[in-house]
């Protein structure tokens, strides 16, 4: 803490204004009043420090107390953050929730509850890499704890330290106690970092993989590169939630951090009560022990809304700078950008598009350029991403609202969930003709998966592209006008939408296919497309290739066990190519 | 509503007066939210709420208006607490005004205990996921857009649309409960509707024997505009209380929010803030968050509270921003149309825009039949090929439709007189389920794509229906 005390000069909701706070800065921590309630300094002018607080400011007064903490809203990181259920400045939920030993004897959020984000009595087994004698620099490898059954948690030397370890206490340790010295300075495994601060890196580094997460639509048609951002916008049961849990259970990262901003109490209690259940398929424990949760429903103050985003970004590029590709989900960023709206009109500022402040597209800039691919501080080739997913609730469903078109247009990545679609059942509702994704890793999928990868994804696009054309051309003429080449790209155009496209999240094979097998299916689709053309050419019926039986066993590709995909495709192939020469 | 006084201080320095609002001057030691008593020159005592303090100046709104007051001989007295509630299971059967006080005549409740009306937010660790089915007896809900206990669940009218009379009647099945399940108590709160409609209510709930279970908050349409701003919390801590404290499980009925919506606008605009969409303030989603959100369950904990608010939609317009930010709100919609009210359909619901978010987890074979969730697909999908093709008839008549077209037309009929329109009838979901069959079996097994068709065959089976070639053929002549 520095400096005196300031006083409390205007009480108005959310936003409260200090004067005599002679040191604070901008966005420095503050405690109010009394119950000593959290705020951070959002603007200064003159005497005068506007505050939004944290948490209800009923009862306060002026004159009450405030006392400048010194620093800014920051989080505390460490072992012990994974599988935790924090709210939007990181206090757990589950502890505050505890009374008298009954686990939910206190179930409302009282004010000025303070609890430390990491447990303070829990022992972690501290691995040093480090030997005395060694100069480190920030970001060295320090030495490493298991903090569960499938993840190293790495130790490393915080930013703007630098030295020669003197000392190291290896063995169990609480996370405050210090366990190595540099020049005598002592180390704990705990770090804190402020929330709207990007974590420092050596270095960016192009995204050019991919990050798999066995959904064909996104795999195939437009991934997402490992480091890369990505904007779902979806109406009212669009399945966004079932989309992002696909996501958080399958795709290929190490850790995951799930924002549940500014969303409903009954449906966050959903994923809070699901993915404890889960299991994570590439280890078998379970998925909590590689996510970290972040609760703040609309009801939650609305200053803590705002800060969640941050507060769960800040989280995951200190997994990113150990070394490790995090997904980040946030569900949705329309609400946080509504408390940004609601802040902003609080302090009279001049409304921009729809009464967003005209501040909206850098903040929400600000957000997604901290998604990426790093080569991490301290050296050691360590490399690690961060990337995000950033759902978005358009009011009426309606893509024209500034959130959406700001998304837009700073996301590498849109999937464009399709009310329509999901009406008809197709899922992931995700439209193939409005999607897009900006990364260009085609030469990563025909390096590690097939050489014709890229070629048959622009097939693929290019056929699907044809078939919608056609669609409207019959929806006003009927079918037969069609040319019998017209009717083939109608019936490969069904099969890769129902065939491929589609996927089921609740069935055990399909709901994650690896690239193997999403690479043999296209092969096979684009195959029926090939012999079929070839001899429609010759003459053959277009109704005739409709009724081969063959056809049945491309519907059916979805439920090949995954190692098999290679064999039951060439002994597919076979019979197709037989079967239309038949013809 | 019972106030504990800890201290009182008294200000006379009323500066101005607007609209709800008093601006106060020269204080000191106030406290914001508090409320507050202000005495009219006359003598006469009402309530208040601080909205702002600015350094020596306080801004109050006034929930009985601020008609009669004056800058010179006005009094305010400040209390020091937040408003709060005296709560007691002796509320059931009884009426209060929208403030909470007893208005039935009656001598004021004894308190178990004072509980602010503000309310706090319910910690998402400690909700239970709610998944208990209600039965409300009204087939478009029950069949279609389930509601579970601790939901929250708009009812979108119009004006003039029977929202009251639907909610009266879901009120008065649920709180009798079932051979296996336990009954609700209500708790109805009257935001700004007319005489008219409340005493509908009260002898809606009389008749059906439940006005002991039963907690009634008004605030009509000639009450104290800005009371309405207080009345719903009041009405909820009241639940609260009941639910979490009693074990009890509560059906809170909001109505009409968009009364509320205007309050809020009101005194927003009273205090020169800069207005949202169609002059709502931008803070209006939070503050219809901490009402809507106050629905729910708790782990380990008995009691539920389940909202069923009423909205009437200026112009009934959908996107409006009060039916648009309670939707991202609520758990689903239910929407009453006019169309169908002016055919004679009652409830007058429209299925298609309607939704509960919570139906999947209060359905099924262990909570209602195991054939629900197809049985309902299967209706929409009928229906809304129905309606898509009553547009296409418009245009190019009914001659050039394929027999399975005019079978779904015919379908969308049949679905609206038999199975939405109930007369103010009560179904059982048995009995919901059985109709929905018997609107189902004239269609083939291949045209019931929603529905599994080893589903269909046991049935048929059973129901001794003609097999589905054969009723083609029939249909077909």
């Amino acid at each position: 803490m520095s400096g005196a005390p300031g006083r409390l000069v205007r009480i108005a909701g959310p936003v409260v204004v200090a004067t005599g706070l002679d040191e604070a800065r901008l966005y420095n921590l503050v405690r109010v009043g009394r119950d000593r309630l959290i705020g951070e300094v959002i603007r200064l002018d003159g005497d005068e420090a506007v505050i939004q607080v944290y948490e209800e400011t009923s009862g306060l007064q002026v004159g009450s107390a405030v006392e400048d903490t010194g620093a800014p809203l920051q989080v505390e990181l460490g072992p012990g953050l994974l599988g935790q259920v924090f709210d939007g400045i990181q206090r757990p939920l589950p502890p505050l929730a505890v009374k008298n030993g009954e686990p939910f004897g206190e179930p409302f959020i009282r004010r000025g509850v303070q609890i430390s984000a990491l447990p303070r009595d829990r022992l972690w087994d501290f691995v040093p890499t480090v030997t005395v004698g060694d100069i480190v620099e920030p970001g060295t490898l320090l030495g490493t704890v298991k903090e569960t059954a499938t993840l190293e948690h790495r130790i490393l030397v915080p930013s703007r330290m630098r030295g020669t370890v003197t000392r190291i206490q290896a063995g169990e340790a609480p996370v405050e106690q210090p366990v190595v010295w540099l020049d005598d300075r002592p180390l704990s495994m705990m770090r804190r970092w402020p929330v709207r601060e990007p974590r420092p890196t050596a270095g960016r580094l192009d995204p050019d993989a991919p990050l798999i997460t066995g959904q064909r639509v996104i795999d195939t048609l437009f991934p997402v590169a490992l480091g890369g951002t990505t904007t779902i916008p979806g109406g009212f049961g669009t399945g966004k939630t079932v989309q992002e849990q696909s996501l958080a259970r399958w795709a290929a990262a190490d850790v995951i951090v799930y924002i549940g901003c500014g969303e409903r109490g009954n449906e966050l209690t959903d994923v809070l009560r699901e993915f404890p259940e889960l299991s994570d398929p590439r280890t078998g424990g379970p998925l909590m022990d590689r996510t970290i949760l972040i609760a703040n429903t609309s009801n939650m103050p609305v200053a803590a809304r705002e800060a969640s985003i941050y507060t769960g970004m800040t989280i995951a590029e200190y997994y990113r700078d150990q070394g490790y590709d995090v997904l980040l989900l946030a569900d949705s960023t329309s609400r946080w950008a509504e408390a940004l709206r609601e802040v902003s009109g609080r302090l009279e500022e001049m409304p921009g598009e729809e009464g967003f402040p005209a501040y909206l597209p850098s903040r929400l800039a600000e957000f997604y350029e901290r998604a990426g691919a790093v080569r991490c501080l301290g050296g050691g080739g360590r490399e690690g991403s961060v990337t995000v997913v950033g759902a978005v609730s358009p009011p009426g469903a309606d893509f024209s609202e500034p959130v959406t078109q700001y998304s837009m247009r700073l996301a590498g990545v849109f999937w464009a969930l399709d009310t329509d679609l999901a009406r008809r059942r197709h899922f992931p509702a995700i439209h193939w003709t409005r999607s897009f994704t900006l990364y260009d890793i085609g030469a990563w999928f025909d390096h590690n998966v097939a050489m014709d990868w890229e070629e048959r994804r622009r097939w693929a696009l290019e056929l699907l592209h044809r078939e919608e054309q056609l669609q409207s051309v019959v929806q006003l003429m009927g079918a037969d006008v069609l040319a019998p080449s017209e009717q083939l790209v109608f019936l490969v155009g069904r099969m890769l939408r129902e065939d491929f496209l589609q996927q089921s999240a609740f069935d055990d094979v399909d709901a994650f296919c690896s690239l193997e097998k999403q690479y043999e299916m296209l092969r096979i689709i684009s195959l029926v497309y090939e012999t079929t053309r070839r001899a429609v050419r010759d003459g053959v019926d277009p109704e005739a290739v409709m009724a081969l039986a063959v056809l049945a066993d491309v519907a059916r590709m979805r439920d090949w066990p995954p190692d098999e995909a290679a064999e039951r495709s060439r002994e597919l192939e076979t019979r197709i190519i037989e079967d239309v020469e038949a013809l | 509503m019972t106030s504990r006084a800890l201290r009182v201080i008294e200000f006379q320095t009323v500066e101005y007066v607007s609209g709800p609002l008093v601006f106060l001057e020269g204080v000191h030691g106030v406290q914001y939210d508090e409320t507050v008593e202000i005495v009219a020159p006359g003598g006469e005592v009402r309530r208040g709420q601080v909205l702002e303090v600015d350094r020596s100046r306080a801004v109050i709104e006034v929930f009985a208006g601020t008609r009669g007051l004056d800058v010179a001989a006005t009094r305010v007295r400040l209390g020091g607490d937040a408003a709060r509630l005296g709560v007691g299971v002796g509320m059931l059967g009884r009426m209060f005004d929208g403030s909470g006080n007893a208005a039935d005549g009656g001598p004021p409740i004894l308190p178990e205990a004072f509980w602010e009306v503000a309310g706090l937010a319910m910690n998402p660790a400690a909700r239970e996921h709610p998944a208990e089915f209600i039965e409300t007896g009204v087939s478009a809900i029950d069949g279609l857009n389930t509601l579970v206990r601790g939901q929250k669940l708009p009812i979108f009218s119009g004006f003039g649309l029977p929202a009251a009379q639907l909610s009266a009647q879901v009120a008065a099945r649920a709180s009798v409960g079932g051979s296996d399940r336990e009954g609700f108590v209500v708790v109805f709160a009257a935001l700004g509707i007319t005489h008219r409609e409340a005493s509908f209510f009260r002898r809606f709930i009389e008749d059906s024997g439940a006005l002991g279970r039963t907690v009634m908050f008004l605030n009509l349409a000639d009450d104290p505009t800005i009371e309405r701003l207080l009345t719903p919390r009041v009405a909820l801590t009241a639940a609260e209380f009941l639910a979490f404290e009693k074990g009890l499980h509560v059906l809170v009925i909001l109505t009409d929010m968009t009364n509320y919506c205007e309050a809020l606008r009101e005194v927003s605009t009273a205090r020169e803030e800069i207005p949202g969409r169609r002059g709502y303030p931008g803070y209006m989603y939070t503050d219809l968050a901490s009402i809507y959100e106050r629905a729910g369950r708790i782990r380990d904990h008995d009691g539920s509270i389940t909202q069923l608010v009423i909205l009437s939609m200026p112009d009934d317009d959908i996107t409006h921003p009060i039916p648009d930010l309670t939707g991202y709100i609520t758990e689903g919609q239910i929407v009453l149309s006019r169309e169908l009210h002016r055919k004679g359909i009652d409830p007058p619901i429209d299925v298609l825009p309607s939704l509960s978010r919570l139906m999947n987890a209060g359905i099924g074979a262990d909570k209602t039949r195991f054939d629900h969730r197809q049985v309902a697909d299967q209706l929409y999908a009928f229906y809304a090929e129905g309606r898509d093709l009553r547009r296409l008839v418009a245009i190019i008549g009914e001659a050039a439709l394929s027999e399975h077209d005019r079978r779904s037309l015919a379908f969308a009929d049949d679905f609206e007189r038999r199975f939405i329109h109930q007369g103010g009838a009560g179904r059982s979901l048995e009995e919901t389920l059985e109709l929905a069959w018997s609107l189902l079996d004239q269609f083939t097994t291949a045209d019931l794509k929603r529905i599994h068709p080893e589903t269909i065959a046991a049935r048929r089976r059973g129901k001794d229906v003609p097999p589905p070639d054969q009723q083609a053929d029939d249909d077909g002549s």
